[in-house]
């Protein structure tokens, strides 16, 4: 049951993208295509869960009985960024189409705040670590959710009449906005 | 005069969030009164100093195959100082800006710098470089910041200006992502024209 408002709660009511605000700069940047969003997604999605789990278990057995808790945001940051190297290098072995999809923003990944976000907020909301990477994986799933939504609909806005100086970026912030008023309905879930 | 250049180049005509649209997340996430974005904007623009000064001594030292690991660390370190100096003096800052605050880190704001301007430039002019981009990070934040706060709550920097209880929106998300939304399309005008 825990489990089910954990879920719930990370990709619906606070939901990364349109409720805290983590990783816009992806939701913008990659958003497209569904195809390409698809694939960043699940990029992400590896990688938030993979990032969770390795930096809990730092966490708990390296910074804490050494009383370096301080050095938190300058571990977890390398540890990730390694980790992203990885995926990189292993997704170029296995699928190249997805790889040259992806391009630039497979590194940008490092600098998504979600995958940041969602370590530091394990740590600070006292998860355990099954907790920890179901919360991982249920925010990495919002984002998902938020970034292909958004790609549906910025297919059909290729066909839109925008006015000029609405072009590009403004006119998906309105479109987050709206989205994001969307997903205050769900509030009452949890 | 170049130095002067390099100083305001910040503020509009290359101005990190509304023009190179870096950034974003602590300018939707902290933007629900002015007070709270140029705080966030000033916690940015010190790291932004700090890291930029430290990446141009230290570039002909770092080797180029791992400069961006090395950039991070450097910027990781002032994040921290920033950190613990915000947790000392201001905690109810702090609390507001919360999580955002470790977030500089991944401020692609920073790490752009470092990687465009400070590893190719003198230490004096990284260090303008720096103050004029958080600057104008700073008053992008201040001005968003403002615009919320006064259409969400009727306020201007914590004074209420206009009776009555505003509408609640603008200080929720969806309002962030809707202000910022046409402000920037204001700016995009502005300049096209």
């Amino acid at each position: 049951m825990e489990y089910i408002l954990i879920i719930i709660s990370a990709i619906f009511v606070n939901n990364v993208v349109l409720a805290q605000f983590l990783g816009i700069c992806p939701f913008l940047g990659v958003s497209n295509k569904v195809q390409t969003a698809s694939g960043m997604a699940a990029a992400v999605t590896f990688v938030i869960v993979l990032a969770t789990m390795v930096t809990y278990l730092i966490q708990v057995y390296v910074l804490v009985p050494l009383h370096i808790e301080f050095m938190q945001t300058i571990t977890f940051i390398l540890v990730i960024a390694a980790l992203v190297q990885m995926v990189e290098i292993i997704l170029k072995k296995i699928s190249q189409p997805l790889y040259q999809a992806l391009g630039i923003f497979l590194p940008l990944i490092t600098t998504n705040c979600a995958v940041l976000g969602v370590a530091i907020l394990v740590v600070k909301k006292h998860y355990n670590l099954l907790e920890g990477i179901v919360f991982g994986g249920a925010t990495a799933l919002g984002f998902g959710l938020a970034l292909i939504i958004l790609a549906g609909i910025r297919e059909q806005l290729e066909l839109a009449n925008i006015p000029k100086g609405m072009q590009g970026i403004p006119i998906l912030l309105i479109i987050s906005g709206i989205l994001a008023m969307a997903f205050m309905g769900f509030a009452g879930l949890v | 005069m170049n130095q002067m250049k390099n100083f305001t180049k910040g503020f509009i005509r290359e101005n990190p969030i509304l023009v190179l649209c870096l950034g974003n997340c602590p300018t939707l996430a902290t933007t629900s009164s002015a007070l709270n974005g140029m705080g966030m904007g000033l916690a940015t623009t010190f790291v932004l100093i700090g890291s930029n000064v430290f990446i141009a001594a230290l570039a002909n030292l770092i080797p180029d195959k791992v400069r961006i690991p090395a950039f991070i660390v450097v910027i990781a370190t002032f994040v921290t100082i920033v950190d613990l100096v915000m947790q000392a003096y201001v905690p109810s800052l702090y609390a507001t800006l919360g999580i955002f605050i470790p977030l500089i880190v991944v401020n692609c704001i920073v790490l752009g710098r470092a990687e465009a301007y400070a590893s190719k430039n003198s230490v004096l002019s990284s260090a303008v470089d720096g103050a004029g981009m958080g600057l104008g990070f700073t008053m992008a934040l201040g001005v968003l910041g403002a615009i919320r706060e006064l259409l969400g709550s009727g306020a201007f920097m914590g004074h209420k200006l206009i009776q009555g209880d505003g509408i609640l929106i603008f200080i929720l998300a969806p309002g962030a992502f809707i202000a910022f939304g046409y402000l920037m399309a204001v700016v995009n005008k502005i300049r096209k024209v």
